[in-house]
């Protein structure tokens, strides 16, 4: 390991912060997209080089940005040279094309689901919410998308297909949309078992698929949701982030739309671990790289209050796998901080000892090179952050 | 035809791009026409499969908002021969 890379998605734009593995010192790059969101920008783990980016403006819709080599330089997949064409030389550009699939041959896609009002109202694409580059393959990476549902290319990003048995379960009719959408924001790739994969949507809840994406299950039991009519609904909850270790994938551990939970059991079935936290309200949720007990949250006062607990920002780590947490707050603001940390904007590099980075809605990026113990702001003045992701780079 | 600054961003473009138009000189042919030429912004402006205009973007023809007019209707001689631009425009919004 030779260096370690931020990539930061914003509410304008995205930036790339680099350093070598002491962590102290950092180069900042961007904003690259100047002006357009960036829900989310990760790199492949196979390929460091290889960087998916999405980007998008409620103006000019969804752009899929590609990167092979490290984020210098940047392009739309299918859009520029010979693979743009197609056999009668007609240029293809659809990497930005995100359209659900209606055959009867794949899935049972529905046409509507539930609107706010409760009415059925009809799937509408609106962004690329997630992005997840697959663990074997450069060329293959899923997204999450709004209104929910799940695609993949395995062409490096120039078309992308939507897994419609996802979408086309039998509860889809009533999955309805959080206050942020209809979004499918989390998916999850079990390093040991490449049929497996999780994915999390606002506000149905989790699915868990076993054959590599083509059926899928709703695996929510154990969540409490008092918000929605029946609590322990097989759907309807709000799952705002779900994160595991790589060696241990059958345990998952979950921020929700209050309470924190866990599943040892694949998801199959869940407790909370909440414990001592002031608030069990949160959006990101981290594992520890080399300790897989070891899990990070961001409090947050309330759904209605979408900032830290008495203003002070706290990442709040548990060495037990949850229920025993203390807080973390040395070089973090102790006073007047009101941002929020979203559910895409914390990760974990894989030095040692294990860096922990988060992002802010008030534009800081803060890091830990000591595992939470001490922190220090990268940069305090970006766009609000949607998003970050490292890569720890050979 | 001139482009709102995101979009000369994507096509890597100035503000303004010159297309040459098959057939009648009508909005739809003059988007497809954009498309062929920079294919990076397709999605961008109409939507792909329906081609619908995304809600958000607005046309100006030589001075009038032709935004909700008929997309095969023909559009001023003026934009035909290049006198006066046809604009796409992101809507305004405030704060």
């Amino acid at each position: 390991m030779t260096a370690v890379r931020i990539l930061v998605g914003t509410r304008k734009g995205a930036f790339v912060l680099t350093s070598d593995l002491d962590r102290k010192q950092w180069d900042v790059d961007g904003p690259l997209f100047a002006g357009w969101e960036v829900y989310h920008i990760k790199g492949s783990a196979v390929d460091p080089d290889r960087i998916y980016a999405s980007q998008s403006s409620s103006w000019f819709g969804q752009i899929i940005q590609r990167s092979d080599d490290g984020g210098k330089s940047w392009f739309q997949p299918g859009s520029s040279g010979e693979e743009s064409k197609t056999v009668d030389g007609m240029p293809q550009g659809e990497s930005n094309k995100f359209v659900y699939d209606t055959s009867e041959a794949t899935g049972r896609p529905l046409s509507t689901h539930q609107w706010y009002d409760g009415t059925q109202h009809p799937w509408e694409f609106a962004r690329v919410w997630h992005l997840e580059p697959a663990l074997d393959d450069p060329d293959t990476c899923y997204a999450g998308v709004e209104d929910a549902a799940l695609f993949r290319t395995t062409d490096g990003g120039v078309t992308w297909q939507e897994l419609a048995g996802l979408r086309g379960h039998e509860t889809a009719s009533e999955w309805a949309p959080g206050a942020g959408g209809m979004c499918l924001h989390t998916i999850v790739l079990d390093p040991n078992n490449p049929k497996r994969l999780f994915c999390a949507i606002s506000a149905s809840g989790t699915f868990r698929s076993d054959d590599g994406g083509d059926t899928w299950k709703p695996v929510n039991q154990g969540l409490h949701s008092d918000y929605i009519p029946d609590p322990t609904a097989e759907v309807g909850h709000c799952v705002h982030r779900i994160a595991i270790h790589p060696s241990n994938p059958n345990t998952l551990f979950m921020q929700k739309h209050w309470d924190v939970m866990r599943s040892d059991d694949g998801g199959d079935s869940w407790r909370e671990i909440s414990g001592n936290l002031p608030s069990d309200f949160g959006f990101p949720i981290a594992v520890h790289s080399h300790e897989p007990e070891t899990i990070y949250v961001v409090p947050i006062e309330s759904d209605s209050l979408h900032y830290p607990p008495e203003g002070k920002l706290r990442v709040y780590r548990s060495r037990s796998g949850g229920e025993d947490w203390e807080a973390l707050t040395d070089g973090l603001p102790q006073e007047h901080c009101y941002v929020n940390v979203l559910r895409d904007a914390m990760a974990v590099d894989t030095a040692d000892p294990c860096g922990v980075y988060f992002g802010t809605t008030g534009g800081q990026v803060y890091a830990s090179s000591d595992s939470g113990d001490h922190w220090n702001p990268i940069v305090r003045d970006l766009p609000a952050v949607l998003s970050v992701e490292v890569q720890t780079i050979p | 035809m001139l482009l709102p600054l995101h979009l000369q961003t994507l096509a890597g473009t100035g503000r303004e791009v010159r297309l040459t138009v098959d057939g009648a000189v009508t909005r739809g042919n003059v988007l497809d026409a954009l498309e062929a030429s920079y294919p990076m912004l397709r999605g961008t402006v109409r939507e792909h499969g329906t081609l619908k205009r995304r809600p958000r973007v607005r046309f100006y023809a030589a001075g009038v908002d032709i935004t909700h007019d008929d997309a095969e209707a023909r559009l001023p001689a003026a934009i035909a021969t290049g006198e006066e631009p046809f604009r796409i425009v992101g809507a305004i919004s405030g704060g």
